[in-house]
Formats: C-alpha cells, structure tokens, sequence
C-alpha cells in the first residue's frame, strides 16, 4: 500500500522554495502575513480564553471577561454605613469615620447615597446625606462623615462602583482536584489508557509482520478486511457488545462494567488501525536484510524480535500515540463499558457530568477541562513528529 | 487509588507476559512438533510454513472478529428484532425510522455535517499550509492550528460553550463571540437554543478540531509537488493565485480527497460534542447521539438503536469500499 512519508530529502527542499519567496516582498506577501495571523488568532482564542479564565478569581469570572483579566474590573455594591453609636464629637463637629473595603486593592470609582443613582460623585468629592451630614469618600475606600448636629441615624446605605484589581489564584484547580472528583477521575483515565494502549500493539505488531512478511493464502482478503474495518462506525460494535458483556457478566455473576472489559474493547478497536500502520511500515523495511537472515537461517520469530520489532520503533512510536490520545479522549466506550461510579469514571465522562451540574460555574469547568486536555496537549507537543507520521501512514491513498 | 494504578500496571505485566508467551510458547510448539529434521522434515517444513502466519494472526483475528466483524452482523439482526432482541419483527424498525420525525431531523442535520465540515476544514487546511509553508514563523502557525486535534471532544465542547456563553440580554457577556456581536451592536443571544445556527456552531467546533489534520496531510503533498513545475509556471508569469487554482490543487487532487473522505468518517461518528453541547435539543439531534439516546432510553430498545446504527454503517460503505479499491491498487503497484 502506497503511503505518503516525507523523506528528509523533501523536507530539505521547503528552504529553497522559502529562499524564492523571501525574494519577493510585496503587498502579496502581507496578506499572507495577516491572514495567516488572523487564521492563528482564531484558533487559538478560545483555548486561551479557558486557559485565562480557569486562574482568574472566580467573582470576576462570573462578571467579566477573560479579555479583561488584566483589567481592574468595576462592581456595584451597596454598603452599610455604622449606626450613630460610632461617631465621635471633634471640636464642635460630629465624625465617623473608617474604611469601606477589607480587602487591600479594592477601589472607590464613584458613589452615591441612593440606589437610583449610585454613581453621584466621584471618589474624593463630598454628598450630602439624606440622614444629617455630608460624607466625603477616598479613591482607597476611606471615608469621612461630618455633621454639625449629632447622629440619629439608625441604617444608612451607601452605593459604590467598586474597582477589583485582576486577582488570579490557581484555588479553582485545587478546588476541582478535591471536591469535584476531577483528581480521582485523572487517575481513572490513566488506568483505563496505559493498558489499552500497551496491550493492542504486541498483538498488531506480530499481525502487521505475518501479513508484510509472510506468505499464505487469503492474505490479500485480510488486508482488505483491515482496511474495511479502519472505516466501520463503533456505533455498529456498542450494542452487540454491550449485550455480550451483559450476559457474560450474568453468567458469572460479576459485574458487567469492568476495567478489563474496557481495556480488552479499546484494544478490539485500536487493532485496525495498529495493523494497517505497521505493516505499511514494515514492508518497507529493506527486503535484503530479510533475505540474508532467512538464507542464515533464523526463523521468522527470530527476525521479528531482534530486527524488525526494533526497527519499526517510529511505526509503534506513532500508533501508541495515536491510541493513547484516543483512549484518553474517548468518551462513548467509557461511558457504555465503564460505570459512573466514582472509582470508574474517567475524566471525559466527569467532564460531561459537571456541564450538566455546574454549567453555569466556569470556575469549575474552566480548570476541569484544562487539566483533562493537559497530558494530550504535553504528549502531543513532546511527539508531534511521531504523530504527523503516523497520520501520514494512517491514510488511505 | 494506588492499588488501582497497581492493578493497572500489573494488567500490563500480565498482558504483555501471556502475548509473549502465547507467541513464543506455539512457536516452540510448532517448531518441536513438526521438525524439520528426520524422514518426514520435508513436508514439515512445508506444513510449519503454512501454519506459522496463523499463529501469528491469530490473536488479532480473534479480538477484531469478536469485537468488530461479529457486531456488524449481530447489529443488522438486531435492528429486524423487538428492543430486546428477542422477536423478529421484520423491517419494522426500518420503516419506524422512515417516520420518526427525530430519525428525520437527525439525518437532515447529518447531511448538514456532511456538506459543511469536511469542506471547511479542508479549505481551511489547505489555506493554512499554502500560507504557512511561505513564511518563516509558519511551522509555530502549524503547530498552534494542529494543536485542537490533542483536545477531546468533550474538552473542546467546554471551550467553546465558554465562547458561546449567554448572560441575559442587558448583563455584561463573557462568552466572546457574544461579547463581539454586542460590540458590532448586535443582541446577545443564547445561541444554542436558536435552531439552525446551533447546529453550525457545533459544526465549528469540528472544524475547529479537523483543520489541523486537513492542513498536515495537505502541507506533505504540497511538498511533494516538484518544485520545477511551480518554477516553470512562474517563469511564464502565473500568479500565485493562478498557481494555486491551476497547479497545486489539481496536482493534490487525490490526497484532498483522502482527506475530504477521512474527515466525512469522522463527522458520520460525531457524537461528543452533541451530546455535551444540547444533547440533541432545539432541533441539534444527529444519529450517532440519538443512537446512544435509544440505546439507554427507558432501559434501552436494542432493535432502534441497532438501526440507526445501519443507518450510519450505510452511510459509509461506499467510502470503505471506494478505500478497499484505492487499497487494493496501491496493493498492485507494490
């Protein structure tokens, strides 16, 4: 089978074709630039944006957005000022005086006496208030309440636009590690993948070798069969299966969602895919030294083992990638073959549980969804070259 | 937690100890009990070279048999039976599906999927790696637009109901594209509950992820086109668009349609992102999801959900036989 690998030698060949390009600098060249850069832009933004938003305090989450993290962002709040058993007589004059916020930071925009008109004055300017006396407010929540006559007052409100300097704190990653389960259903993800993705490739490989190597009748039909079933919908295999687990686990009296059953199915599924790209690799192992070690004698289980086992490693460095993102993303084999039971559900399935439940708390679902994207993203930055190759391989030509 | 991960790693222990066994173990078996040595070690020769392929196939055949190739059948005699696959009812199922309005509304917006997200992903991928492959910072554009094809679906669904987030009509947006349409003066709406366009926006979710794998498979066949054909054209004076259009697309005619085809495969199985979006409502519904739907709905009826599953199987068949066909060739030229 036909398969498209780039040779170094092709890659060699793209700075010449850059050496023509760079030759010509024109307003061509600029839309390039610019759309590209746009193309990019567009890509990346909303992984950025969950990113962003999952370190950002959470009340500033829920009321701005992440383009304005860095942003000082206004609040309306309303105050109660203290009761006229706080003031303090001072040459004649009757005073209160204290600090609007606790928190450090926090910052008087404007203010006002009413709730109909909360931004009357700005910081530093002085309101009469409708209780006796006039009070002044500072920019840092510091105020000053003077009247010539003594304070009666029981409750006085005041209205504040607030400014919150941009607080980010990593609490939301540590609240959804605990409470949330998400730190259990990471290990439950690394449980289902790890033996899902080692399993399928000692089998495929010896498959790939007898199929590259090996001549028998019916060879041709297999390969066919392989490549049909690349392409077969796992909606065709989940009921048949699921009723097939049922039964056996009926039959024994066990349970019918097991890691096993998982590990055994994603390794059902992966072997298409693992044969087809391994024996395209193999094949295109030098045929002469295949030649030369069968005339010395060695058996086919030899050569597999020592020569072209190690020699495919790119091949198997590219599908247990492959396996292992896809395990790791799946969602619909976990959630037929897995339960929902907190020592079984993996990270994708808790994921779409808390959409459900906490689809309004971004906090939550911000950081959940990053540290479930966090080992294919480190996985795919630190092999990407493996993967490119082994996409290249996995399609059909 | 820790005996968990334990029993993992021991399952790997034990599941690669017993492949090596099983292979090395009926190899020595084979090699022992048909000698090459002696009267007979002609024709066992002959015998130990047809049966050695077999032990070698052998456990894969067996895992994609029960796991693949028996379910393709048992799955079409399920959809002639009742929802507990007990009592043949004919074609029942099938003509249920002819007038189910969901079944309908799901293979419209399929049909919807089919056309929109293999042709934007692949004319995003094919613009990106023109572009990308003639500016120097175009391999960290490439890796950033590959980048979404790691991220599950159920990951990237999070990220972009973030993006579409709705907030009420007058409160202040902090999803972005309706933070965007307000700047432009527009209303924010909530998206995923005005029908037509939510289901375009889950398709761009797809896109989103898709375009990366169009634009790495698209970018190796840009670099195989010989570089003197390009440079003749310019000689002659052929503009860049000129080349684009009148060269590199018909010379990577085949390569985009593997990945039109591959990525038509994907979008026949979508079913994360539905799910985890609306869960089919407002008018989103697609088959693989409404099949999920029917498999669990009311204690599951196993003869609908087997149905809509041939519905999807019909859908492909005529791209894996179109693969088994180019297979085949590339299998001749070999």
């Amino acid at each position: 089978m036909a398969t498209t690998t780039t040779s170094y030698a092709e890659e060699q060949a793209a700075p010449a074709a850059r050496a023509f390009w760079i030759s010509r600098i024109n307003v061509g060249r600029l839309i390039a630039h610019l759309a590209l850069l746009a193309l990019v832009l567009i890509w990346t933004l909303p992984t950025a944006g969950l990113l962003i938003s999952s370190v950002r305090d959470r009340d500033q989450l829920a009321v701005s957005g992440w383009w304005t993290a860095l942003v000082t962002s206004d609040r309306n709040v309303a105050l109660t000022l203290p009761g006229a058993d706080a003031q303090a007589e001072e040459g004649g004059r009757y005073v209160i005086r204290g600090e609007l916020f606790s928190d450090a930071g926090v910052t008087v925009q404007r203010y006002g006496t009413s709730i109909n008109n909360p931004t009357e004055a700005a910081a530093g300017e002085t309101l009469a208030v409708r209780q006796g006396g006039e009070i002044t407010v500072a920019a840092d929540g510091s105020y000053e309440w003077v009247s010539a006559t003594p304070f009666e007052h029981d409750r006085v409100r005041l209205f504040v636009v607030a400014g919150t300097p941009p607080r980010f704190t990593l609490d939301n990653y540590v609240n959804v590690l605990n409470s949330e389960g998400i730190g259990r259903s990471f290990i439950n993800s690394f449980t289902v993948t790890i033996p899902a993705t080692i399993i399928p490739i000692l089998i495929a490989a010896f498959a790939a070798y007898a199929l590259a190597w090996m001549s028998f009748p019916g060879r041709a039909w297999i390969v066919a069969l392989i490549v049909a079933l690349l392409v077969v919908p796992l909606q065709m295999s989940l009921i048949p299966l699921l009723r097939m687990y049922n039964g056996i686990a009926m039959w024994t009296g066990g349970n019918s969602k097991t890691y096993l059953g998982i590990w055994l199915a994603h390794t059902g599924f992966g072997l298409p895919l693992a044969i087809y790209l391994l024996r395209n690799y193999m094949a295109g192992l030098p045929k002469e030294i295949m030649e030369s070690a069968r005339m010395d004698g060695a058996s086919h289980f030899k050569i597999f083992t020592t020569m072209v086992l190690p020699l495919s490693f790119p091949a198997l460095a590219s599908f247990a990638i492959f396996q292992f993102l896809w395990v790791w993303n799946d969602l619909l084999v976990a959630t037929v073959f897995l339960g929902n039971r907190e020592d079984q559900l993996v990270l994708t399935g808790r994921l779409r549980e808390l959409l459900g439940s906490r689809g309004d708390n971004w906090e939550i679902l911000t950081a959940g969804a990053f540290i479930s994207i966090v080992v294919p993203l480190i996985v795919f930055f630190s092999l990407q070259r493996y993967f490119v190759r082994g996409l290249l391989a996995g399609s059909v030509k | 937690m820790i005996p968990q991960l334990l029993n993992a790693a021991l399952t790997v222990v034990i599941g690669v100890a017993a492949c090596v066994l099983y292979f090395w173990g009926t190899n020595w078996v084979l090699d022992r009990t048909l000698s090459g040595e002696g009267p007979n070690g002609g024709a066992n020769d002959r015998r130990r070279t047809k049966i050695r392929p077999w032990l070698f196939l052998f456990p894969a055949l067996f895992f994609m048999t029960v796991y693949l190739v028996y379910p393709v059948f048992e799955t079409l005699r399920l959809s002639l039976h009742d929802r507990n696959g007990t009592n043949f009812i004919g074609f029942f199922n099938y003509i249920w599906a002819f007038n189910d309005p969901a079944v309908r509304q799901s293979v419209f917006n399929n049909l919807l999927w089919l056309i929109v997200v293999p042709s934007l992903a692949t004319a995003f991928g094919l613009v990106v790696a023109v572009l990308a492959d003639r500016l120097w910072w175009g391999n960290i554009a490439k890796s950033l637009i590959f980048m979404p094809m790691a991220i599950s679906f159920v990951g990237a669904s999070v990220i972009w109901k973030f993006v579409y987030d709705f907030r009420g009509p007058n409160a202040e947006q902090i999803g972005i594209l309706n933070a965007v349409v307000q700047a432009f003066g527009g209303t924010p709406q909530a998206w995923m509950t005005v029908p037509f366009w939510n289901s375009i926006l889950l398709m761009v979710i797809l896109v989103w992820i898709q375009t990366g794998f169009a634009m790495v498979i698209l970018s190796a066949a840009l670099r195989g086109i010989p570089e003197e054909t390009l440079e003749a054209a310019r000689m002659d004076g052929a503009s860049d668009i000129r080349i684009f259009f009148d060269i590199m697309i018909p010379q990577i005619f085949p390569t985009i349609l593997v990945v039109w085809t591959t990525i038509t495969i994907v979008v026949l199985k979508v079913f994360d992102i539905v799910l985890a979006m609306t869960n089919g409502q407002w008018n989103t519904q697609v088959l693989a999801n409404l099949m999920f739907d029917w498999m669990f709905r009311g204690g599951g009826d196993f003869g609908r959900g087997s149905t809509i599953a041939i519905l999807i199987m019909i859908a492909v068949i005529p791209i894996m036989i179109w693969n088994i066909r180019q297979a085949n060739r590339a299998e001749g030229t070999r």
